[in-house]
């Protein structure tokens, strides 16, 4: 039970939701986009959220687009999780996103809901943080497309108004070799300890992280360190820790120690298989 | 016997696969009102002020409850306040009750009401808790009414004491040749029943008190609320429908005093309340924590000589069942060994945590972790197979419990022979430690288990049979249908008994107070054999009942009749008889002449020759039977990560006689599995504070399918002679030595002891440091 | 907040197989007009939070927890309850191989496991785990679930072979 009233709305074009954004915002209203909606509902039952109005952007087709236009794949915001299991043209993102919360909750949680979301894993934001993807987001002034790397700044950085219509990332990617592994505090269920992905382009392998600070990152700063192939493993590791962001998180999931430790062992299995070449 | 150990399907089956099933929370009725509560957000504190009138406001709330004017409350100790009054004592407690019109409207009011809190310092641990400068979680301990057979210690926190001292502990260290001693300790956790507690209460006109509720003690509501509000026995009348899982937790009576004085404050009108996810985790009593102190001692040999324990309870904020699975926890404060001297002292320790109410096993699996923990670092000093250690000291007929109980055949099973299958079972003579390559280990760890139920000594139940016009009966028992399907074995006891088809044995799964003879409560393992004499009591009246109309139709003597095949026969001329649908309902000569009535069978049964334990050593017989057993895990470990996968799980129970093979089964691995999550992940985490932070499910995680093992139960038969058809309880067994037996294999595959619950892979890791460090463990 | 006038609406819902009209706030989750509005108390509030999945109910196809949905989102859409399975493979299966015992998370676990084998009849191991494990069991040890699963699998398997 939420244990307070809004109002519903179902808009079927970007133009509508933005616009009704403005309006309820104009008549002193506080409205929020909704997509799976699953932590708007779950918030709201603990006061956690509240809003006047839900905008509902499922009905706006570029919100539920799917496919390869100019050698780019658009994925729509709207898409729920569980739908990169049926498509499975980017292998790296099916992966994350099956690791995320459990397969019922995946039919509605949405992938542009888990990159918006209060709750900071955020690990759908992975794959596209590694693929230097771009994202189309809509306003009140119409819609911009951006890189993912400028506007993901620990989150989403939108402006009032503003919601993700789409993602888009160069098809020529999708297959480079690619990993991504959740550890969690004890055997399969629960939130992450960690999520670690990694794809390798141009010979270099590249790292986004979930799970070790309050918000998920890729570090260009670690990813030097690390691909510097002179160096053991292990001491790679370690020194790319110099330039992990701040807080590692230390919570009832895990210690920031032993968050450390079990990262350590991630990169350094994922170095093992991905910089001999070979595709998991 | 044609339906005793056979499997039959459950009398509740197609209900529940349908979703007709009608679960406490599922009943409405319009004009129906509900109570939404208002919960302290700190562990320990002051109420300084209240501010109701903005929650006054909202359009729909018909009252507002607060502390004050409520009767003090508790089983043992009565400490408690339904609603706390000027001070709160746990996350969790209940400050305010709004009653309304909508639970959306009693959500919204509760929301409005402000509560101004001062915090007191926080008695966060047991151990803290007996530190004679601890503050007091009760300060006038003395002034509470309690039981005679419960020993608090006013001016301190301890809110029972139970001592055992059994033969001479000097002697016993006298002739210990090697000595171990070892510390334990795990936070409180949960039940995590499916169904969230829901209680229903209304008041009629003429005083008689309805209360609709999730629990496992339907009997004992009654009895409470008449004696808390000094109401009329009689006139308390409570229902208990299906219940979604109870593991113990919902023994204790806490929302039906909420729902009765939520009603009374709207004049009697029917009101729900009804735990969130959330308030059934922090408000609603939980599982009990523990720190133990185990100190053993062995002749070289490898023969138990000594036992010294210090067991301290963490209770939390108030006594209900604590303190009694404190005295529990003393009764059976070894593993199921023979141990001349045992030195005791039990201490349930009041602190500022959820308060604890029983949980499957009634502090046993808690007391075997510590203990069977114990048992294999001493095994491991003695250079001793820890199988063969345990088989050595095996509890046998002859032997005394710690409460001085004298053993014999029928009233403690066969623990050498669980041993000894477990052996084979899990290819013992294979190894304990196994090298797989790639930094894997697969590791074995063992466990043996014992319990007896401490429930009271005069506890009792009752069974009616109401015969049908067509000769099939109706049962009726106060047994609780929790999940454990004992109105099905039930129902099998008298189809057996009264040579009856197992589908003209008609169930009523639901528990009516007043139309449903007592059963004093679902729980302790005890409905089988309690409701289950009691079963066979009323068959035998109603035999003879029907026996006795035959004699008269028939003209011949009672003692000349049969039964069979829902008969009543003479034995040397079975042609000659009728059939139970003749006389059900007396028997109706050709000519319309009726003699008889309808037939009622009528059967009681009460706990035999248990004693009040001797305050001093604990002597007394605190239950009627052990059931004994032997368990163990395998697990595949991780050596780098310390991460580790249970890969089989086993279970040699002496059931004493198997009623229903795969319910039986059924009752074993589902409690295997709720050990090893407790084992495993399930804990509390608590901040200075005394907050709970994990009071989800996303949060607190209870095992999911896929990460079960593999299950592995065998069931041994020695006969409990008094029990119905010689079966012993043994819906708790599966979960007692899952902790331990995972601790063990754990232990032996880290190379480091570990003795705190839950066995996560960072515990592993950290004490792999501290080793590596060189610090002390 | 408390002054503004909460609006119903009236919303037409396809389940089980029939249409029905009925009046909501925008807030009501699925899971609560379904239990308060149509009486189909089968589906089970558990947690409220997404996350045992006693609430489960099939809407187009695919298994979803009704507490995480508003009941104003799946106007057009079909939807499937407990109440609107009638003696299907699973259940009798479920009967026959004890997969439950209290019966609480039952019609969520029979429901996930409809949808599974509509969606898939030979779905593997790994399917079946990924499918299940978004529902939580307390009684049982989920062996009971699987050997169900299994033989609701074997049987049509078996009946594909003699057609």
């Amino acid at each position: 039970m939420i244990p307070y009233d809004f109002r519903y709305y179902k808009p079927t074009s970007i133009k509508e939701a933005a616009d009704l954004y403005q309006t309820i915002t104009a008549e002193g209203g506080k409205p929020v986009y909704y997509s799976g909606g699953t932590e708007i509902i779950t918030l709201s039952r603990l006061n956690l959220v509240y809003t006047d109005a839900v905008i509902d952007i499922k009905s706006i087709p570029e919100c539920q687009e799917w496919g390869f236009h100019h050698e780019e794949l658009i994925i729509g915001a709207a898409l729920p999780l569980s739908f990169f299991d049926e498509k499975r043209d980017f292998p790296l993102l099916t992966e994350t996103a099956r690791e995320i919360a459990d397969y019922t909750a995946r039919n509605k949680i949405t992938i542009g809901g888990n990159i918006c979301g209060q709750i900071f894993y955020r690990e759908g934001v992975l794959p596209f943080l590694l693929l230097d993807s771009q994202v189309l987001i809509a306003g009140e002034s119409g819609v911009r497309r951006q890189s993912l790397k400028e506007v993901f700044i620990e989150t989403l950085t939108l402006k009032d108004g503003e919601f993700l219509v789409q993602l888009t990332t160069k098809k020529i990617d999708l297959r480079l070799p690619a990993l991504s592994v959740k550890k969690r505090q004890q055997w399969k269920t629960g939130y992450p300890l960690l999520t670690v992905a990694s794809v390798k382009k141009d010979g270099l392998l590249r790292f986004a992280f979930s799970g070790v600070c309050p918000f998920p990152f890729r570090s260009e700063q670690m990813e030097v360190v690390l691909n510097d192939r002179k160096k053991p493993y292990e001491e790679r590791v370690l020194d790319s820790f110099k330039y992990l962001p701040k807080p590692v998180l230390n919570d009832t999931e895990g210690s920031s120690e032993y968050r450390l430790f079990v990262l350590k062992n991630t990169i350094i299995d994922f170095l093992k298989k991905l910089e001999g070449d070979q595709r998991e | 016997m044609d339906i005793i150990g056979k499997t039959v399907s459950r009398k509740d089956a197609w209900e529940k696969v349908t979703g007709q099933a009608v679960y406490t929370g599922d009943k409405s009725e319009s004009g129906m009102l509900y109570a939404e509560k208002v919960i302290s957000p700190y562990g320990h504190a002051l109420i300084k002020n209240m501010d109701l009138s903005k929650a006054k406001k909202i359009k729909g709330v018909k009252a507002i409850i607060t502390g004050g004017n409520l009767p003090l409350t508790g089983e043992e100790i009565q400490d408690r306040y339904p609603i706390a009054c000027e001070k709160v004592r746990y996350h969790g407690e209940v400050v305010a009750l709004v009653v309304a019109d909508t639970p959306k409207c009693a959500r919204q009011a509760a929301d409005l009401i402000r509560v101004v809190y001062e915090p007191l310092p926080v008695v966060n641990t047991p151990g803290q808790a007996f530190d004679p400068n601890a503050p007091l979680v009760h300060e006038q301990l003395e002034q509470y009414k309690k039981k005679s057979t419960v020993y608090p210690e006013p001016g301190t926190n301890i809110a029972n004491r139970s001592k055992i001292r059994k033969g001479d502990i000097t002697k016993g260290w006298e002739k210990s040749d090697v000595v171990i001693e070892k510390r334990f300790s795990f936070n409180p956790s949960d039940h995590v029943a499916m169904e969230t507690r829901c209680a229903l209460g209304r008041i009629e006109a003429d005083g008689k008190v309805l209360i609709t509720s999730s629990s496992q003690a339907p009997f004992m509501i009654k009895r409470l609320i008449s004696e808390y509000f000094g109401i009329e026995n009689g006139n308390v009348i409570v229902n208990t429908p299906l219940v979604g899982g109870g593991y113990g937790g919902k023994a204790s009576i806490q929302l039906e005093l909420l729902a009765y004085i939520a009603s009374k404050a709207v004049g009697g009108r029917l009101v729900r309340v009804q735990n969130t996810r959330e308030e059934d985790i922090l408000t609603s009593p939980c599982h009990i924590g523990l720190e133990a102190t185990i100190k053993l001692g062995c002749s070289q040999e490898g023969l138990l000589q000594a036992a010294e324990i210090l067991y301290l309870w963490d209770g939390g904020a108030y006594s209900d069942k604590a303190t009694s699975l404190s005295r529990a926890g003393a009764v059976d404060c070894t593993g199921p060994y023979h141990i001349d001297n045992v030195w005791c002292d039990s201490l349930c320790m009041y602190t500022n945590h959820p308060y604890a109410s029983p949980y499957r096993g009634y502090a046993h699996s808690e007391v075997l972790f510590a203990f069977e923990r114990t048992m294999d670092g001493l095994a491991d000093k003695l250079r001793l197979d820890p199988l063969e250690f345990r088989h050595k000291n095996a509890i046998r007929p002859g032997d005394t419990t710690p409460t001085q109980v004298l053993l014999n055949k029928s009233n403690v099973g066969n623990l050498p022979e669980c041993i000894d299958r477990l052996k084979t079972l899990m290819e013992w003579e294979k190894g304990q430690k196994i090298d797989l390559g790639h930094h894997k280990m697969k590791v074995k760890g063992i466990s043996c288990v014992w319990k007896t139920s401490t429930i009271d000594t005069n506890a009792g139940s009752g069974v009616i049979l109401t015969f049908n016009p067509d000769g099939s009966v109706n049962l009726l028992s106060g047994v609780v249908e929790i999940g454990t399907g004992t109105k099905t074995v039930l129902a099998q006891i008298v189809s057996e008994k009264l040579k009856m088809k197992f589908e003209n044995v008609h169930v009523q799964i639901k528990v009516n107070t007043q139309n449903t003879p007592e059963h004093w409560k679902t729980v302790a393992s005890r409905g089988t054999f309690m409701a289950g004499r009691a079963a066979l009591q009323a068959v035998d009246d109603a035999i003879g009942q029907l026996k006795h109309l035959a004699s008269c139709v028939l003209r011949a003597p009672v003692e000349d009749f049969e039964i069979g095949r829902e008969r009543v026969y003479l034995r040397d001329d079975p042609s000659i008889g009728l059939s139970y649908k003749d006389l059900a309902y007396g028997y109706t000569y050709p000519n319309g002449n009726a003699i008889g009535g309808q037939i009622i069978g009528r059967g009681h049964y009460i706990l035999r020759h248990l004693t009040y334990l001797n305050p001093e050593t604990g002597a007394g017989k605190p239950g009627p039977e052990w059931t004994v057993g032997a368990q163990g895990v395998e697990v595949e470990f991780d050596t780098r990560e310390y991460t580790y996968k249970i890969t089989k799980a086993f279970s040699v129970i002496d059931a004493g006689k198997v009623l229903n093979p795969k319910m039986a089964e059924g009752q074993i691995m589902g409690a295997m599995s709720m050990g090893l999550a407790f084992g495993g992940r399930e804990t509390f985490y608590f901040d200075d504070l005394g907050r709970v932070l994990n009071p989800q499910l996303r949060t607190y995680r209870p095992l999911r399918y896929g990460e079960n093992p593999e299950y592995i139960c065998e069931f041994v038969e020695t006969p409990q002679i008094d029990a119905p058809y010689g079966s012993r309880g043994v819906g708790e067994h599966g979960l007692l030595g899952m902790p331990a037996a995972l601790g063990n294999s754990l232990s032996l595959a880290a190379g480091v002891s570990l003795n705190q619950l839950p066995l996560l892979p960072e515990l592993i890791w950290r004490k792999k440091e501290a080793a590596n460090r060189g610090d002390s463990l | 907040m408390s002054e503004k006038k909460s609006k119903k609406v009236t919303i037409d819902m396809n389940i089980n197989g029939e249409k029905v009209e009925t009046d909501i706030l925008a807030a009501d989750l699925l899971l609560d007009v379904i239990r308060n509005n149509l009486g189909l108390t089968g589906a089970k509030p558990g947690c409220l939070n997404g996350d045992c999945g006693a609430c489960t109910v099939i809407i187009n196809q695919k298994p979803m927890k009704s507490c995480l949905t508003l009941a104003i989102e799946v106007g057009d859409k079909e939807i499937t309850t407990i109440e609107g399975l009638l003696h299907s493979p699973v259940q009798k299966a479920f009967v026959d191989e004890f997969a439950f015992q209290c019966g609480y998370c039952t019609p969520g676990f029979i429901l996930n496991s409809h949808a599974l084998l509509m969606n898939d009849p030979n779905p593997n191991k790994e399917k079946i785990t990924e499918w299940l494990s978004s529902n939580i069991c307390r009684c049982t040890g989920y062996k009971e679930i699987e050997n169900a699963i299994q033989a609701v699998m074997t049987k049509t398997h078996n009946k594909n072979d003699s057609d």
